[in-house]
């Protein structure tokens, strides 16, 4: 697979607020790439500079090979669905979808079949006289996605469709996305905030802090090996430890020493430690690798959730049996479920570099 | 809600006072001759060659003055729009600041400044320049009624304009619109409702001003409002002022309706 879509050192500042440092992003073809990261972090400043919104202050962006970093967006092969929808609020549904097709001339035959195929890949089959203005929400997103798509771009660029809808109308239309993306077979670059559903979506996340990425991988890749603490918490919950790399394959957590099939980071080496709440292996006191008490307990409908303190550390567990308040247990963790990442050596570095 | 009713009291007794029954006073005596007899001898005096030409010339003044209006509104808009930033409230000021000077004292100064010897031409004067003779034709007087009316243009269009989403603009490009699709398919749409009220603020006063041609047409320009005012005023004769006036009323209404049909949601219309 090829890249469709290439950023290389791309760099953007907004009255001298540096919003996206140095950024390199390689886009294949084909693939569902989410841009996932907290408020404020770039990712719409990203999704603007490859729709061709902002220019970049530097770096250059490529398309199938070809720089486009100044081509206006009106010229560029890819379309947008905004997150506040941007419907045209004069215009009927089906002259919502037309809009594309009417201005790269096609003719009144085929815009009328774009139009009923486009609405019945959105499930809205009856509605292209319809007032866009009466839809509900959920309805104006799809529409919207139909009035991108009928143009056949080669890459959908989405910035948090679903952020306004409800949490069923969101899961509805998260399995929607991903099954359109299949039927179309064309690249998506979709926004969001939300770890969940960059997750359920998504072929590659990328974690995005403070303009730059964080680390760039399948979802299992990212929330199973977090690289460092900010994608650890970002990603799902966890409980995140000081330790000390002892050797290979061996790290030191609270004084005691655990297991682990990491290498490489050298001898008694400071580092941190990922160790997620359901690899956490709850047991009769004295029977693990740690004992401790149980101080909190919340039921969560699939599993319980509960606070152990042990070792002077307050641990984060999730499990489907329970464990009453104030009961004693042990805790284990499997070597392959521990993750040992390079402890930042200052503040500034947790927000840094990680080249992809 | 219903219990405050007593609060629209004064607004009721200053739409009774102040529009009803003026209104019915026209109309009675739009109707009547001198000694109070039916007739429709005031309301077929437009006919007169007279009352038609000042009719028509009202009619065509007005008309230009709110196209130049228009032409000159709609991209002072476009413009507040796009730039500006935060000094978008600063500009709209400075360009409606006329507006909170005195009509009168305001038509009087382009009389100064026009006039064959006044200001401007003592600059083109001094300049070696021809000296422009402007005073006293339509010309002045459009020149007037522009000035006096643009704000009326401006601010409606500029607070449609302000409130399109520019996202709707985004989303045009992204969908392969050149800058002038994205002006004729997305802001003149959108921009409609501002654009017919500023039309109806500017074509109103425009067509029924009376002091703007006496000013600056020097007696010699008769619009339909000063022969209005004329027969109120130096003749005493309130019948055909009023019979005269209905007709006028009548035109604009008229002219109203065509506008309003322009304006599928009716959203702008004032009248
Ligand atoms: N046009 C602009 N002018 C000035 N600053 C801007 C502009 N656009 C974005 N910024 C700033 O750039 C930073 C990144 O903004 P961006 O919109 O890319 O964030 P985001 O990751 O999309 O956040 P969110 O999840 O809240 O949408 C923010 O600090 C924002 O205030
Ligand atoms: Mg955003």
């Amino acid at each position: 697979m090829s890249n469709i879509l290439e950023l290389q050192h791309v760099s953007k500042k907004f009255d001298n607020d540096l919003v996206l440092d140095d950024l390199c992003l390689e886009v294949k073809e084909n693939t569902f790439m989410t841009l996932l990261g907290p408020s404020g972090c770039g990712k719409t400043t990203t999704l603007r500079i490859i729709g061709g919104f902002i220019t970049p202050d530097q770096g250059r962006v490529l398309f199938e090979g070809k720089d486009i970093t100044n081509l206006p967006p009106n010229k560029r092969q890819l379309n947008t669905v905004f997150q506040k929808y941007a419907l045209f609020p004069h215009m009927t549904v089906g002259e919502n979808i037309a809009f594309g097709l009417k201005i790269s001339g096609k003719s009144d035959e085929y815009i009328r079949d774009k139009i009923k195929y486009a609405l019945k890949l959105v499930n809205m089959d009856d509605y292209a006289n319809r007032d866009v203005t009466m839809l509900s929400g959920g309805q104006q997103q799809r529409i919207a996605i139909a009035r991108a798509i009928v143009n056949e771009p080669k890459v959908l660029l989405l910035d948090e469709p679903l952020g306004a809808l409800d949490l069923k109308l969101r899961q509805d239309m998260q399995y929607e996305l991903i099954r359109l993306k299949n039927e179309l077979g064309i690249t998506f670059i979709y926004v969001t905030h939300d770890q969940e559903e960059a997750l359920t979506m998504s072929d590659t996340v990328v974690v995005m802090n403070q303009g730059y990425i964080q680390q760039m991988g399948t979802p299992e890749n990212i929330y199973n090996e977090p690289e460092n603490a900010f994608v650890a918490t970002f990603i799902g919950d966890s409980n995140i430890l000081g330790g000390i790399m002892l050797r290979d394959k061996l790290v030191r957590i609270l004084g005691v020493d655990f297991p682990c099939v990491d290498t490489g980071f050298g001898e008694n080496k400071p580092v941190d430690v990922v160790i997620r709440p359901e690899d956490v292996i709850l047991g009769e006191a004295g029977k693990g690798q740690m004992d401790g008490v149980v101080s909190h307990l919340i039921f969560k409908g699939v599993h319980y959730e509960m606070e152990v303190q042990a070792g002077g550390f307050e641990w984060l567990v999730q499990s489907t049996s329970m464990f009453p308040v104030g009961q004693p247990v042990s805790l284990s963790v499997d070597p392959f479920n521990i993750q040992i990442m390079n402890k930042p050596e200052s503040e500034d570095e947790e927000a840094v570099v990680v080249d992809v | 809600m219903f219990k405050k009713k007593w609060l629209t009291a004064p607004y009721l007794v200053f739409i009774l006072c102040g529009t009803v029954i003026p209104l019915l006073a026209i109309v009675y005596y739009g109707f009547t001759d001198q000694e109070g007899h039916f007739t429709l001898a005031n309301i077929t005096a437009i006919a007169d060659e007279e009352h038609a030409k000042a009719l028509g010339l009202a009619l065509l003044l007005a008309l230009i003055c709110t196209v130049v209006c228009l032409l000159l509104a709609y991209p002072v808009g476009l413009i507040l729009r796009k730039h500006a930033g935060g000094k978008k409230g600063f500009v709209v000021f400075i360009l409606i600041l006329p507006m909170w000077m005195n009509f009168l004292l305001r038509t009087f100064a382009w009389k100064a400044l026009l006039a064959n010897n006044g200001v401007i031409n003592g600059i083109l004067g001094s300049l070696n320049l021809d000296p422009i003779r402007i005073i006293n034709t339509p010309a002045a007087v459009v020149l007037g009624m522009v000035y006096d009316f643009l704000p009326f243009m401006i601010l409606p269009i500029y607070n449609v304009m302000a409130k399109i989403d520019n996202n709707l603009i985004e989303a045009a490009y992204d969908l392969g619109a050149s800058g002038k699709t994205v002006l004729t398919k997305v802001l003149l749409p959108l921009s409609m409702p501002g654009i017919i009220s500023g039309i109806t603020m500017v074509f109103v006063p425009a067509v029924t001003t009376f002091v703007i041609s006496q000013f600056l047409g020097g007696g010699k320009i008769y619009l339909i409002g000063n022969i209005i005012e004329q027969e109120f005023t130096l003749n005493g004769n309130r019948q055909l002022g009023s019979g005269l006036s209905l007709v006028m009323m009548v035109f604009i209404l008229i002219s109203m309706a065509l506008l309003n049909k322009f304006d599928k949601n009716g959203e702008g219309s004032i009248v």
